[in-house]
């Protein structure tokens, strides 16, 4: 039983040395100020043990020295810990620029996975080693939290919004996945494994392909049987705004106010349209909440992303 | 020495029968209506730690059904919390000794403090009858939409019980804050205070200001499950993480209620227990204030993966870095303290070492959890409930036994067996340590919060930590038994028996309902063991 | 040593030392008491802000829908009901028994009237189907949603509001049984004094909810 008891868990992303070198020398710090004050009361405890029933202590009041230097010490040692934490923190917040994008939508008690090439995998998730990968996640019920401890990443699972998660895997293997968050019955069910493949296996893998096609082919399906294209025409003649080369871009709403094209704005445009009309357009467009599932909102982000590289014909 | 007598009148016998019990307006009696209350609380929310430690024990989740796990965890959560540790001190310890210390002969509102005990009774048995029903889901932060959506258990009674709970809070915040600004005896400055009077105003000010923002929470959790208003659910155009920040502003703040008592306690102790003046008082005294005040500004560390942004992340990160120096402060004046004192090993004091060394570890976990990047990873694991348990059993419960036993003479009259209540603490801190530490590791391991089952190679580090709460709680069960055993057999205490210096030791053991013959004026500086010959006589 | 008339006042507490020392205590618990009222409100407040924002063109649709005449009656009515308590504080301090049990008759009336309106605006919004839940129906349909949201938070905080009035009309019902027994007097009215703060802080949350809920995006 010893033998296969793990102490401390695998490194297996490139942030994971980060968040371990901080743990060390928090550990290091509480190890020696528990051991000193420890220490130092066991040894009152001993050196100054009450012989005599009535004896009182030295009349100390108090020292201003003292004080303001174990206020001083630790104000600083916990500065140095902040600016630690912000830092490491900052390159847990930052994708870069260029990421493998997966969208992972949660729902109890399991996680489905979307590969932009249409796979579709169900608490196992492929992944290539030595790339940056971002999970777009989202959940279809409660918060979830998608936790894998060898990378050290960790972050909530929001129902109606969507929240990034970056990691850099750096070795080949088999890492568990964990949900975070409580979440209901089977909380504790909602376990699972990302992959993690050396890159020639890992084309192997997407090579065996998804019958359906790419996710954003799947989306250019839906956008034609939604009838989304009878407004949404790429020569601005339709009644909708022009998709081709939107997404990313910042437009001007009726209220004045710009707001720039992301997941979370095409997500609420389908399901709350009334909510941001563009500037010019008539608030026209019905809603297809209950119409759409989650996957297939994600399938329609695709699929308005992939218009991204497209020349943009001027509207009106 | 004279032959120690039991006094002949007393607040005990002063007046029998439930109707002088249930009607009473003394804090004394008060006081020990509320320990009746969290010492069943306590147990019964214990029983519930037993039975989750016992299924951990295996990896399977094989001894309950999942679904009774979940419900274990939740109702384990809300009673220790809301029905112990948050009720425990003030309402026992703080009821009992707070007239006492600034020699007063009540509280201010005392007719308002027992309608305070029946709040907390009635809420209690809301929170009971969501138990008898079937219980309840949600964990005690009743996260939504889980809660106000998708949990089919019995969250409206469970929230309702803590809406009602949290009254009872707040009118004895009331009532502690008044008492020390209107009450003090004649020459009892703010500085001649003792530092439990301190914590205890520190206590209040928190209960006061944050306790109604958790009654409103869960009044709108109600609300919503009750009538679909939608303030938290997303497909009505709710936000789920709204409910998270108005949880937290009061359930951080709620932790400072449940220590800074605990820190009180400790303070009288460490004086006491080395017969000399605390060190650096008035550094003590705005230390509790200091993180009073404090404790209100960071609530969104409890948040830093639920989707709150990065820059409040790093605000909320460098306020709660803050937030750990006035503790520190604390012990370190505590320690110093001891240098050069008279240092008794008797029972109290050594829950007061306990206290300071446990929650010392406990504090600098908390340094780990402040550093965001690293709380990235160990949030919502069993680093977390590792870091709550050291300083909310290693810390609050320490120091609240440590009070009690300190306090029993006064409270009872009579001395418990020293023996047992050495063997006790000694049979408590290790059985502490050995459940919870093994939690730090298998927390970094990765093993999440609220599991019912877990992957095999965490089972060495589960089994040793239900070892160590077997251990623990028969620790806890000792005491019950000598001390009820002390209320006939043990030997009569006298005004002091411990020697020591405050206003509480110059009055009988029991005390009189009125606390003091004649109002005491006070013409001395707290803890002045130097000048002393027998307690303190005016 | 202690005024010999105050250390026999019948309203003396036993714990006290003097009527002073009472009433400074009882005037000190009530504002403590105010300040945690605040705090609850300001929950429910916090919340109103942050959908008021994000949902601006469905709380301004809402609002509209909302009566402003009635509202602004019950604003008047209030203020007025504040004005009777004081005055009836001031006959207290006076010593005047009558004038202050007519004061005290007035304020409960106007609190009354009060709900009466609130009750009727209750049932306005029910047969226009603007109470939140299965039957909440709003129009323009693609506001309804966020509308609800307004709604939801219009009952809670005038629901919370009202059944602060009605506690302080059973405080006010007290206040003239304990005055019609005479146990007030110009040397003890401090229960007629901190029953007067709490009527006073119902009416300000009152001022604040008012254009909150009903003003919204309405000018001149």
């Amino acid at each position: 039983m010893w033998s296969g008891t793990p102490l401390f868990p695998e490194a297996a992303s490139t942030i994971a040395g980060r968040v371990d070198a901080l743990y060390f020398f928090l550990l290091a710090l509480s190890a020696f100020f528990s051991l000193l004050i420890a220490g130092l009361i066991v040894f009152f405890a001993v050196r100054f043990h009450r012989r005599r029933p009535d004896a009182v202590g030295a009349q100390i009041e108090g020292g201003t020295v003292l004080e303001i230097t174990w206020t001083v010490v630790p104000l600083l040692i916990s500065m140095v810990i902040f600016v630690w934490g912000a830092s490491v923190y900052f390159a847990m917040a930052r994708p870069p620029d260029e990421t493998l994008n997966i969208y992972v939508v949660g729902k109890q008690w399991m996680w489905k996975f979307q590969h932009l090439d249409g796979q579709r995998e169900i608490n196992e998730l492929h992944v290539p080693v030595g790339r940056p990968i971002k999970l777009i996640t989202t959940s279809e019920d409660v918060i979830h939290d998608f936790f894998v401890p060898a990378f050290r990443t960790k972050a909530d699972v929001i129902p109606g919004r969507y929240v990034n998660i970056w990691f850099q895997p750096t070795k080949p293997g088999r890492y568990r996945l964990f949900c975070a968050e409580y979440c209901g019955t089977r909380h504790s069910g909602m376990i699972g494994e990302v992959v993690v493949m050396e890159p020639s296996e890992y084309q192997t893998w997407l090579s065996g392909g998804a019958p359906e096609g790419s996710l954003a082919s799947t989306g250019a399906k839906l956008f034609a049987d939604l009838a989304c294209n009878t407004c949404h025409r790429p020569d601005a003649q339709g009644r909708g705004p022009v998709l081709e080369g939107l997404f990313g871009k910042t437009v001007r709403l009726q209220s004045g106010e710009t707001v720039t094209v992301d997941e979370a704005y095409v997500r609420e445009s389908i399901l709350i349209p009334a909510a941001k009309i563009t500037a010019g357009f008539q608030p026209i467009m019905p809603t297809f909440q209950g119409l759409v599932t989650e996957e297939q909102l994600l399938a329609l982000i695709e699929y308005v992303k992939s218009l991204r590289g497209l020349p943009q014909v001027e509207s009106r | 020495m004279a032959t120690v007598v039991h006094p002949a009148r007393h607040y005990l016998n002063e007046g029998y029968g439930i109707r002088s019990w249930l009607l009473t307006r003394d804090h004394k009696r008060i006081a020990l209506l509320y320990l009746a209350g969290v010492t069943f609380f306590f147990f019964l929310g214990g029983a519930m730690a037993v039975m989750i430690r016992l299924e951990l024990a295996t990896p399977a989740g094989d001894l309950v059904t999942d679904e009774t796990y979940n419900k274990l965890f939740t109702l384990h959560g809300v009673l220790m919390v809301f029905f112990f540790l948050i009720p425990a001190i003030p309402a026992v310890l703080g009821n009992f000794l707070v007239p006492i210390m600034i020699g007063a002969k009540d509280l201010a509102f005392p007719k308002i403090n027992l309608l305070s005990w029946y709040i907390y009774i009635i809420g209690g048995l809301f929170t009971f009858y969501a138990l008898v029903a079937g219980g309840v889901d949600t964990g005690w932060t009743f996260y939504t939409p889980f809660s106000t959506v998708a949990s089919t258990t019995n969250v409206v009674p469970t929230a309702l019980g803590i809406f009602i709970t949290g009254f009872s809070s707040i009118l004895t915040g009331l009532n502690f804050i008044v008492t020390i600004h209107r009450m003090r005896a004649p020459g009892m400055t703010w500085f001649r205070m003792p530092l439990f009077l301190w914590s205890t105003y520190a206590t209040s000010l928190i209960n006061v200001l944050g306790t109604p923002v958790i009654a409103i929470t869960v009044l709108l959790v109600a609300l919503e499950r009750v009538f679909h208003f939608g303030f938290f659910d997303p497909r009505l155009g709710g936000d789920p993480v709204l409910f998270q920040h108005l949880f937290w502003f009061y359930s951080h703040p709620a932790v400072y209620i449940m220590v800074l008592p605990a820190m009180g306690v400790v303070s009288e102790l460490v004086a006491a227990g080395c017969r000399k003046p605390v060190f650096g008082y008035p550094f003590v005294a705005f230390a509790s204030l200091g993180i009073a005040v404090l404790g209100f500004l960071v609530w969104g560390h409890h948040m830093f993966v639920a989707g709150e942004s990065v820059y409040s992340a790093l605000v909320f990160s460098i306020l709660s870095f803050l937030v750990a120096i006035p503790s520190a402060v604390k012990v370190f004046n505590w320690t110093a303290t001891m240098y050069k004192g008279s240092v008794s090993w008797e029972t109290p004091m050594l829950y007061a070492y306990g206290f300071i060394g446990l929650f010392t570890i406990g504090g600098l976990t908390g340094l780990f959890l402040a550093a965001v990047g690293l709380d990235v990873h160990v949030t919502d694991t069993y680093f977390i409930i590792a870091h709550f348990h050291y300083i909310m059993v290693g810390g609050t419960i320490m120091g609240y036994l440590g009070g009690l036993h300190y306090w029993w003479p006064k409270i009872s009259g009579r001395l418990y067996n020293e023996g047992l209540a050495k063997l006790s603490a000694g049979i408590i801190f290790v059985g502490f340590n050995l459940t919870f530490f093994p939690q730090f590791i298998v927390g970094y391991l990765g093993m999440p919060r609220r599991y019912h089952a877990y992957p095999p190679d965490f089972q060495v580090l589960n089994v040793l930590s239900s070892a160590g709460a077997s251990i623990l709680g028969v620790g806890y069960l000792i005491p019950m038994v000598y001390l009820m055993w002390s209320l006939r057999y043990g030997r009569i205490a006298g005004s002091n028996p411990w020697g020591a210096v405050g206003l509480e030791w110059t009055t009988q053991s029991p005390p009189l309902t009125e606390n003091f013959g004649e109002t005491p004026v006070v013409t001395w500086e707290p803890y002045e063991y130097h000048a002393r010959v027998e307690g303190h006589v005016a | 040593m202690p005024d010999v008339a105050h250390a026999h006042h019948p309203a003396l507490a036993h714990h006290f030392d003097d009527l002073g020392q009472q009433q400074e205590a009882a005037t000190l618990g009530m504002w403590v008491f105010l300040v945690t009222e605040v705090l609850f409100f300001g929950g429910l407040f916090l919340v109103y802000s942050i959908y008021r924002v994000w949902y601006h063109d469905a709380f301004v649709a809402a609002s509209h829908e909302l009566d402003v005449t009635l509202g602004t009656i019950n604003t008047a009515v209030l203020i007025t009901s504040s004005l009777t308590m004081a005055m009836a504080v001031h006959a207290a301090q006076l010593g005047n028994r009558r004038l202050l049990m007519i004061f005290l008759v007035a304020t409960m009336a106007l609190g009354a009237v009060f709900l009466g309106i609130k009750a009727v605006e209750y049932y306005d919004k029910y047969t226009h189907h603007h109470i939140p839940g299965a039957g909440f129906a709003f129009e323009p349909h693609e506001l309804s949603r966020h509308a609800q949201i307004f709604f939801s938070l219009y009952f809670a905080m005038t629901g919370l509001h009202a059944l602060h009035m009605i506690i302080g009309l059973g405080i006010m019902t007290v206040m003239l049984w304990i005055s019609w027994r005479g146990r007030i007097s110009a040397e003890y009215y401090i229960p007629i004094e901190i029953s007067g703060l709490y009527w006073h802080f119902v009416d300000i949350v009152w001022i604040f909810l008012f254009p909150l809920l009903y003003l919204i995006g309405r000018h001149a």
